[in-house]
């Protein structure tokens, strides 16, 4: 058979599915509109993730620092380092927080509280909450600053705080990896519809297989139209998923944006993009493909004429 | 072209349909399969064309052993035969045209050939222009020379039918005959059950006659 033949064969069978398919409007709707419900979920989570990622990219930087005074350090010490600080032009914001206040709010939450009052002295050290301003707070500013802090006088220690960045950071990961499973399930469930739909084709076109199969055809001939089919239900669906998601960013825009701006923000929502768009397609297609030949290959060896 | 050797075929069910069964068909001869209902004429032609297997013995198509055709080289042997069945087994929601194409486009002919060749074979059995409408908007004699003209389009060296005449009136029986006499004229083996026992006088060719599965003595 030379190629242009085999081609147009292919291309045939394709427009013969194709026709088949669209002869069923209601079954393909929703068939499709399974498919893309299914695909849809794992996208929208993985475009809210990557855009979470994105919009967090620069938090490393967001961050507080903590000063420890020497515990012989006084409740005016500690404020009149506050002051001094507050009128730094790298540092946004300074919180005290005196021994005295920490101790009655240990003895409130601890339980120790008749334990507490037996100490004569007060243990804890004056603590000072440091925010710099932004423009201070990159990682590349932070250590000079906080190597400036721990040079003050009666400061015992500075810590930088981005626990909590690297906390949001590893959520974020764990949300990817999330995302992932939940998207090999989704993909596992989407291979296993089509393919069942295929067998449910395959077993409405029995006669058409039997007579197939008696004037010469392989198993590999009548499979065919129906990994066409399965392609293009997939097809169909990682459109109807990417119609969805679409759908879907549209509407979060509106509302994210508008919490962007409380937080002063100029953070927008970016949808999945032409390129992961093509490939949620192309795959989806892929899917179809692998379900259907799974069940074709399956069923139709089964199907002897008699 | 076919040989039967000491062929048996005991069904599933426990059946035997054909005890120790020996003949030949050379190539080139026209041959009909008589014998009462239950003979065993279908299961001949069943294992001819691989649609069973023998549960003893050994069955020649050409020269080949059947029982070394493996399950996945039965396509391509089908190829060389044309089958007529009773029931016509037509793609019902497909136009004549395809029906007859079918055993082309499995052996991969260029569309344009293709065309040729269904066009050549449904004037064979007189069906020209025929070609757009569906079976089922055909007479039963009609459906039945379409079946015809599937197993002769892709030109195979041997025919089989089983009772192609079954549900004809005895007009159209005969001329059906016919038209397998004239395939059988241009060299094609051709192998025929049937119970209308007048019409192979009226055809003359030899007459293999079965009775519980063997040979029936004359
Ligand atoms: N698939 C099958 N399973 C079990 N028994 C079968 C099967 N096919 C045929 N038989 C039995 O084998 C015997 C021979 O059947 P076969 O169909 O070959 O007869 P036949 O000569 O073609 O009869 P008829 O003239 O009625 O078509 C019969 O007794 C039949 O019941
Ligand atoms: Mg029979």
């Amino acid at each position: 058979m030379n190629l242009g033949a085999y081609l147009e064969r292919h291309a045939q069978t394709l427009v013969g599915s194709f026709g088949r398919i669209v002869k069923q409007p209601f079954a393909t709707l929703m068939i499709i509109s399974v498919i893309g419900i299914a695909l849809a979920l794992p996208l929208i989570l993985q475009v809210l993730v990557q855009n979470a990622r994105q919009a967090t990219g620069n938090w490393t930087d967001a961050i507080d620092l903590t000063l420890y005074l020497n515990t012989a350090a006084s409740e005016e010490r500690a404020r009149a380092i506050a002051a001094q600080l507050r009128s730094r032009g790298d540092i946004a914001a300074v919180q005290v927080i005196t021994a005295r206040q920490a101790l009655n709010e240990f003895r409130e939450h601890s339980g120790f509280g008749t334990a507490l009052d037996a100490l004569t002295d007060n243990p804890l050290p004056q603590v000072l909450v440091v925010t710099p301003t932004l423009a201070a707070s990159r990682s590349d500013a932070a250590q000079p600053l906080q190597k400036q802090l721990a040079a003050i006088p009666d400061v015992a220690e500075v810590q930088l705080d981005t626990a909590w960045v690297r906390r949001f950071h590893a959520m974020l990961d764990t949300a990817h990896r999330l995302v992932a499973l939940i998207s090999g399930i989704l993909v596992a469930g989407i291979v296993l519809i089509i393919g069942n739909t295929v067998r449910l084709d395959i077993l409405n076109r029995r006669n058409e297989i039997e007579v197939m199969k008696l004037v010469g055809g392989s198993d590999g001939f009548a499979r065919r139209p129906f990994l066409y089919s399965g392609f293009l239900y997939g097809l169909g669906g990682g459109g109807m998923a990417l119609l969805l998601a679409a759908l879907t960013t549209h509407l979060l825009t509106g509302s994210i944006r508008h919490v962007a701006e409380l937080y002063g923000s100029d953070f927008g929502l970016t949808g999945a993009g032409w390129a992961l768009g093509g490939e949620v397609l192309i795959g989806a297609g892929l899917l179809g493909w692998l379900g259907a030949w799974v069940a074709a290959t399956w069923h139709i060896r089964a199907i002897e004429p008699s | 072209m076919i040989r039967f050797e000491q062929v048996h075929k005991r069904y599933a069910t426990g059946r035997q349909a054909l005890a120790g069964l020996s003949f030949s068909v050379q190539a080139g001869e026209m041959a009909f399969l008589t014998g009462p209902s239950g003979a065993g004429k279908s299961t001949i032609l069943k294992l001819i064309a691989l649609i069973e297997r023998p549960s003893r013995g050994e069955v020649f198509v050409g020269d080949q052993n059947l029982a070394r055709i493996g399950r996945r080289r039965i396509p391509l042997f089908r190829r060389q035969i044309g089958v007529v069945f009773q029931d016509h087994k037509l793609l019902q929601d497909r136009p004549v045209l395809d029906n007859v194409a079918l055993p082309l486009i499995i052996a991969g002919v260029p569309r344009r050939e293709i065309d040729k060749r269904v066009r050549a074979a449904l004037d064979q059995v007189g069906l020209l222009g025929k070609e757009r409408n569906l079976p089922q908007e055909l007479s039963t004699g009609e459906q039945q020379r379409v079946g015809i003209a599937r197993a002769v389009v892709a030109k195979p060296p041997l025919l089989i039918a089983d009772e192609p005449t079954g549900n004809l009136d005895p007009q159209l029986a005969l001329e059906t005959m016919r038209l397998f006499k004239r395939f059988n004229d241009v060299g094609v083996t051709v192998v025929i059950a049937t119970h209308d026992v007048h019409l192979i006088e009226a055809v003359g060719a030899r007459r293999i006659a079965l009775t519980d599965g063997q040979l029936a003595l004359a």
